[in-house]
């Protein structure tokens, strides 16, 4: 069979993929080992998170799926840091575990051109340094001009409990045995990765009474700019916070030895934002206790699953670990924490398309890139899916820029800097952050969406006309008084245009605007923007700076050992990751000022002339 | 290809030997036209060689040269050092040579600036290394030594950081905000916070303040009326405490009328050329030339007449300087006092050198020179140093604001960067992934 395009992996990433060629218009097969493990969630019942949150607009504004299943299938939703500024606030959702995989296959059931089959990837067939298609591991081959790699934590995977380990994939999922050997003898370099669950609790053995409760939000959200929310606030499930304490922290120190991370059973490098509940004992000693949440995983099962309780120690010490809680005491566990290593490969090997650099037109997406997380795997699905079509229509690539999405922070931090340890997205990685709000992602992206095809014409005047709105209102803020608009506020300032008079801390945007002409969010908007005028301005500065750098294209062609007085370090660093602008190569850790300066005088010689 | 360039590696001067530097790709061939010893181009590296220089038929000097090839050089350049006889004229003939064949005269600090583009030292160390060449009294070589030693970066890299602690613990509550065992950063915390990176960022400025004082010297202007005796006291002070090296490129070169040295400081007079003479000084140099110089003095010397009373431009002067440090000199101390004046005064006698050791030593106290604290706590001594000081000290009196204004603290956060990134500019360092580092080494998160 010929296909455009083959997506090999159901995961978060491989769903948006394939959903973005298809919908674009190419042919594309989904392989998955798993039908029913299509848009799985095996660690935690939550999509979106501080910077996760915003990803997961993005990915709407684009055009992506991820935001609008979640907005289906969630069960309590929060805006995170609302008492915080403007910029730092984040949608996270409890998602249903069971309703969320439907409602993704619903979608992607609907692609005409679209095939889902199972199966395990083997091989990949090269020829001339071209992908060419797969062949299973039932000696099945399947051809395509393009294909994505969205293999999660399966390639290789082993699971550890203790000093058991076990080949297989996540809740004892069949493992792909023989793929990464193929890509590591393509020229790959393969690495070893870490990472782990928490144990599952069963529901009628915890005694909630002993924890503190966790509500959803008193006001209505959704992750989509297209859906208005389906959900009854009142109708929110509860999730429920609980400490370690002293008991917890002897049974972990007296037992260390015997857990897979501190035995020294485990190969792969953990996340640190991500540590076992053994790892945070070690490495904080001091703390008298710790913050765990018991988040129910969906309303048709009765498991919990008891976030910051990730642990490989084995079962035995696993059941005196959580009878050691408050409200635990008696408590079953359904299904044991476990730590689960796979193969990755080097994100310094791909191109900011997505694509690697070792094998043309394959692309890449997701934990085998070295990231971790739902959202970061589905942006980069997206953006792989979007890259992949554009090749094959021989357009050029979709490159979101740092001060454009968290998107192309998490793209440029991947490639520029690579990664030892599972990647996760924070706000603190963004640079920009006070304009990639959660707020404006569709004045950010649905314009590129829309260029890209995967945004509707509807979808795209919408965000016209919000544009409109936005600026009409800000005019209106300019030409007028308070002394003809609203003479409550301060006499003193009568003159002043109600532009200037917002700006003052105290004042509020609805006490200078006519009531019902503008939508919420566009009022929401130009009260930001009028606020925090002097800061965003600021980071426009820097971001026009830093593009200026983005144009100083580095040639291709670019022999680093004839650039004399490099820093030996940085002409490592610049001969293996071949940054395609000064801007990218001085984001490299090991590059200095100085060698940018030096390379930079060096363009200018031999390329300016 | 860079051109090649020459200079003085010496201070003109009364020194036995001068050396002229030569750098670039060309100094050997070149100077081996004009040397008689061995051929330059054939020597080995790292060797002296003796001869003359010879020009025309004419016997300029007998010298010694020495040939260092690159990359093993300051500039990792090729550099030819010829060590001519002390004096003026001799040096100066010899780059006069040069200059006609095609050696350039460097600009100040271009050896440095090659030597840092060239990748052989960085930046600190570069400013710290013309800092030594160009540093005129001994205490001010030691600043230059000291900072080459790190000690400014040091201080630099304790105060990013804290400031780099705040930041992380902002990141964690933004990045983390339902781990409430965290410290949590609000605005009374950061008001706390933010006073000692001020206390501390106020310190460094005094501190490099007197850095710069040992570096540039202090600006002084004599102002008065004509006849008072202003003549009489900056002859008396240059005459008797002479400045031992002749005037240092700076900002204030033009105007220098003459130095002096006091406890190893050196003073320097503004010149205030052509207004000495005239009947009343605001008014012909204009108000606007007269507050400019009164801007680049660091100290005023006010000359007084005891025996007249004060006019309107002695009051219109005594005005404008009562912001700046200042000394008022009344002379002529054996005339009738007819004088009223309400602020500390000097009393003297130009004429019999009275009250002179008198304004010397005022002038020690006006900037505690005879503590030595100056000598041991200054490590900065730039002008590009100074700047980003303030720079950061601004914008830290900012960050004070937007707390009094409960502006968030994502938001403060910014400007708390732009500090930490202004600070690294001092000492060459970018910030790339500090704050992710500091954070997850120094919290404990993550589900």
């Amino acid at each position: 069979m010929n296909y455009d395009v083959i997506v090999v992996g159901a995961g978060h990433a491989g769903c948006e993929a394939a959903y973005a060629t298809s919908k674009l218009g190419k042919k594309t097969l989904l392989i998955t080992i798993n039908m029913n493990n299509i848009a799985d969630m095996p660690c935690n019942p939550s999509i979106g998170g501080t910077a996760k949150g915003i990803v997961v607009r993005e990915i709407d504004a684009l055009g992506g799926l991820m935001g609008k299943v979640a907005d289906k299938s969630h069960f309590q939703i929060k805006m995170l840091n609302n008492a915080k500024g403007p910029a730092v606030r984040s949608l996270r959702a409890q998602a249903d575990k069971k309703i969320y995989p439907k409602v993704m296959l619903e979608y992607l059931t609907k692609e005409k051109n679209l095939t889902i089959k199972e199966g395990i990837v083997s091989n990949l067939i090269v020829e001339n340094n071209y992908v060419k298609g797969v062949i299973l591991e039932n000696k099945e081959e399947y051809y395509s001009k393009v294909v994505i790699l969205t293999t999660g934590t399966y390639l290789k995977s082993n699971i550890l409990i203790g000093s058991t380990k076990k080949q297989e994939g996540p809740h004892g999922e069949k493992t792909s045995l023989f793929l990464s050997k193929n890509l590591k003898d393509l020229g790959f370099n393969i690495q070893r990765l870490k990472t782990g669950t928490p144990p599952r609790i069963k529901k009628d053995s915890i005694e909630f009474s002993k924890m503190q409760e966790e509500d959803g939000d008193r006001k209505l959200y959704t992750f989509s700019f297209d859906l208005e929310p389906s959900y009854k606030i009142d109708n929110q499930e509860k999730c429920y916070l609980l400490y370690t304490n002293e008991n917890t922290h002897n049974i972990i120190k007296n037992n260390l030895d015997k857990s897979s991370m501190y035995g020294g059973f485990v190969e792969g490098i953990g996340p640190r934002y991500c540590p076992s509940i053994e790892d945070k004992i070690v490495r904080f000693s001091d703390k008298k206790r710790h913050q765990l949440f018991l988040e129910p995983e969906s309303k048709y099962y009765d498991e919990w699953y008891l976030q910051g309780f990730s642990t490989s120690m084995p079962t035995f010490i696993q059941e005196q670990m959580v009878h050691s809680l408050k409200g635990l005491e008696k408590a079953k566990i359904t299904k044991y924490a476990y730590a689960i290593e796979y193969d990755a490969i080097d994100p310094l090997q791909i191109n900011n398309n997505l694509e690697t650099k070792i094998i043309n037109n394959l692309f890449t997406a997701g934990q085998i890139n070295g990231t971790s997380g739902y959202e970061e795997a589905a942006a980069q699905g997206l953006i792989a899916g979007i890259n992949a079509s554009l090749k094959l229509d021989k357009k050029n690539p979709l490159v979101l820029k740092r001060s454009e999405a968290y998107i192309g922070v998490l793209i440029d931090d991947l490639i520029t800097k690579g990664t030892n340890e599972p990647y996760r997205l924070l706000t603190s990685r963004a640079e920009f952050r006070l304009i990639l709000r959660h707020d404006n992602a569709d004045l950010r992206l649905r314009k590129i969406g829309y260029k890209v095809g995967l945004i509707n014409e509807q979808q795209y005047q919408k965000v016209l006309k919000k544009e409109q709105d936005i600026n009409n209102l800000l005019i209106y803020l300019k030409n007028n008084t308070t002394e003809n608009i609203n003479k409550k506020i301060n006499s003193k300032s009568g003159k002043n245009s109600l532009y200037q008079v917002l700006k003052r801390p105290e004042i509020n945007i609805y006490e200078l605007i006519p009531n019902d002409l503008y939508e919420n969010d566009v009022i929401e908007q130009v009260s930001l923007y009028v606020k925090y005028e002097g800061y965003i301005n600021k980071m426009l500065k820097e971001v026009e700076k830093l593009n200026k750098l983005e144009k100083k294209q580095i040639p291709s062609d670019i022999d680093y050992d004839n650039v004399l007085n490099l820093a030996s370090e940085a002409r490592e660093k610049l001969k293996k990751i071949r940054p395609s602008t000064i801007a990218q190569a001085s984001r490299i850790s090991g590059v200095n000022p100085t060698d940018i300066s030096i390379l930079a005088i060096y363009l200018k010689k031999e390329y300016n002339k | 290809m860079e051109d090649t360039i020459c200079a003085l590696a010496t201070t003109l001067g009364e020194s036995s030997i001068n050396i002229i530097r030569i750098s670039g790709s060309d100094a050997i061939s070149i100077v081996s036209t004009i040397f008689t010893g061995k051929d330059l181009k054939k020597v080995s590296s790292h060797t002296i060689n003796y001869g003359h220089i010879k020009f025309n038929d004419e016997i300029i000097d007998e010298v010694l040269v020495s040939v260092m090839r690159a990359p093993k050089t300051f500039t990792k350049e090729d550099i030819v050092e010829i060590n001519c006889h002390g004096g003026y004229l001799s040096a100066k003939k010899i780059i006069e040579i040069l200059n006609r064949l095609n050696i350039r005269s460097a600009y100040n600090g271009e050896f440095t600036k090659r030597a840092f583009l060239n990748g052989r030292i960085d930046l600190t160390k570069s400013e710290a290394i013309n800092d030594i060449i160009t540093s005129k009294t001994e205490q001010e070589r030691i600043v230059a030594l000291k900072q080459l030693n790190g000690s400014l970066f040091e201080e630099i890299e304790r105060l990013r950081s804290y400031i780099m602690e705040i930041m992380a613990n902002i990141e964690v509550n933004i990045d983390y905000p339902e781990y409430e065992d965290e410290l949590v950063v609000t605005h009374k915390l950061l008001k706390d916070r933010i006073n000692k990176i001020k206390e501390k960022l106020t310190e460094i400025l005094k501190n490099s303040e007197n850095g710069k004082i040992l570096k540039n010297g202090i600006n002084v202007l004599l102002l008065g009326r004509p006849n008072v005796g202003k003549s009489s006291i900056l002859n008396h002070l240059i005459e008797e405490n002479k400045a031992i090296v002749t005037k240092v490129a700076g900002t204030t070169r033009d105007i220098v009328e003459g130095s002096f040295i006091l406890n190893g400081v050196v003073f320097n007079l503004l010149d205030t050329a052509g207004i000495h003479n005239t009947n009343n000084i605001v008014e012909k140099i204009g108000i606007e030339k007269s507050l400019n110089l009164i801007n680049k003095a660091d100290i005023i010397i006010l000359v007084l007449n005891n025996n007249e009373c004060l006019n309107e431009e002695d009051k219109n002067i005594l005005e404008k300087i009562k912001e700046k440090k200042h000394i008022i000199f009344v002379n002529k101390n054996d005339l009738n006092k007819k004088i009223t004046i309400d602020r500390d005064v000097v009393y003297g006698n130009t004429l019999k050198k009275d009250g002179l050791d008198a304004l010397k030593q005022k002038l020690l106290d006006v900037f505690n020179l005879e503590n030595n604290e100056i000598f041991n706590s200054s490590y900065l001594a730039n002008d590009r140093h100074i700047t980003i000081l303030k720079k950061s000290l601004d914008i830290i009196m900012s960050i004070e604001k937007q707390i009094s204004e409960e502006v968030p603290i994502d938001i403060i956060s910014i400007d708390l960067k732009e500090c930490y990134e202004a600070l690294g500019e001092i000492i060459g360092k970018t910030y790339k992934n500090d704050l992710i580092n500091e954070i997850f080494s120094k919290f404990c998160l993550g589900k």
